[in-house]
């Protein structure tokens, strides 16, 4: 059966927790299809209670960056510090953003 | 009411140890998982029986201090009243399946119909059971449509667990004859009510699944009065293996 597995698509897992709004990746698992992966993850990642909500992606449909790319991508986003919202006063009128 | 405690609360137990049998050896990781799930569902439901069948004993009989284990670990298979169903051996992932099928399709239907019975106790063991169940039936459901409607082999091998199982699945649906006032009390639920019900459900699986369903005209018994095939009693050497081994262990 070991075959069978190896045949069977790949699908990554996203959870909402009882009090998450957004849904997370909780990881991925195994199944012949989208009906038996819901199955799967609701079996494999909520056993604890650990959420009110699955959604099931089919991994090939995730485009991902290429990690040869991280430089170009990302590197250059590091030294942009005045990005950060961190250089305006606040007046104290305003209290707490 | 404590022979029906008994019967269903065995049903849970060795169906549930049946199922644990698969932990490490099931088809995938994913469906490894899915097994120990269903069966721990199933010994959960098993504990809460025992530990209600210990409730009434020591009621009646305040010095026999019953617990939960005297039921799971000390008693010998003619003294166990589950359906011959459930005890069958797991065979290949087919046979699993189809055996879960028949099983969870009745216990679905029973639990659902038990929730509004006058026992608050059981009444409420039914409402937690019920949702558990409700899964089993659609796991189970899934993998027979698949299996029946699958590759040559996996049609084949589903068609044979069918034809082995569907004798033990009316047993599902009797009750011991000292059961009736309890009927009428509105206590518990009388399974054979639920018989035709149970039909027509298997019946929709096995057309999806593309299987060949011929209900046989005769079927397997003794279960319930525990007579039982000679695989319960290898079951039992396991599973009471360690408390008769060690008696009065603890972790």
């Amino acid at each position: 059966m070991a075959d069978a597995t190896q045949a069977d698509p790949l699908w990554e897992v996203f959870l909402r927790s009882r009090n998450g709004l957004a849904h997370k990746h909780a990881g991925s698992l195994h199944a012949p299809d989208a009906t038996m992966a819901l199955a799967a993850a609701r079996d494999l990642f909520t056993r604890r209670g650990e959420a009110i909500s699955i959604w099931i992606v089919p991994s090939r449909a995730i485009i991902a960056s290429d990690p040869d790319d991280q430089a170009m991508l990302f590197e250059p986003a590091e030294s942009k510090i005045y990005r950060h919202p961190s250089f305006y006063s606040v007046p104290d009128d305003v209290g707490h953003m | 009411m404590l022979r029906w405690v008994l019967a269903y609360a065995d049903d849970a137990l060795i169906l549930g140890h049946r199922l644990s049998e698969w932990c490490s050896r099931a088809p995938s990781m994913e469906e490894d998982m899915a097994l120990a799930n269903l069966g721990l569902d199933l010994l959960g439901q098993a504990r809460f029986l025992y530990s209600h069948a210990a409730t009434l004993e020591n009621a009646a009989q305040p010095e026999r201090q019953r617990t939960e284990d005297d039921y799971a670990y000390r008693r010998d298979a003619p003294q166990f009243r589950n359906a011959l169903l459930v005890e069958q051996p797991n065979g290949d992932f087919a046979v699993t399946m189809v055996r879960h099928l028949l099983y969870a399709s009745f216990a679905d239907l029973y639990w659902r119909a038990s929730v509004t019975v006058n026992d608050p106790a059981i009444a409420a063991f039914a409402a937690r059971s019920e949702k558990e169940t409700a899964y089993h039936v659609r796991h189970a459901t899934d993998w027979v449509i698949r299996l029946g409607d699958g590759t040559d082999e996996s049609h084949r091998r589903a068609q044979e667990a069918l034809e082995m199982l569907l004798p033990f699945a009316d047993e599902l649906f009797e009750s011991a004859p000292d059961q009736a006032p309890l009927i009428a009390a509105d206590a518990v639920v009388d399974p054979a009510g639920l018989r035709e019900t149970y039909r027509r459900r298997i019946e929709q699986v096995c057309a999806q699944a593309t299987l060949r369903l011929t209900w046989p005209s005769w079927h397997q018994t003794g279960g319930r009065h525990g007579r039982h095939g000679e695989h319960l009693g290898h079951l039992l050497a396991e599973l009471q293996f360690l408390p008769r081994a060690y008696p009065g262990a603890s972790w």
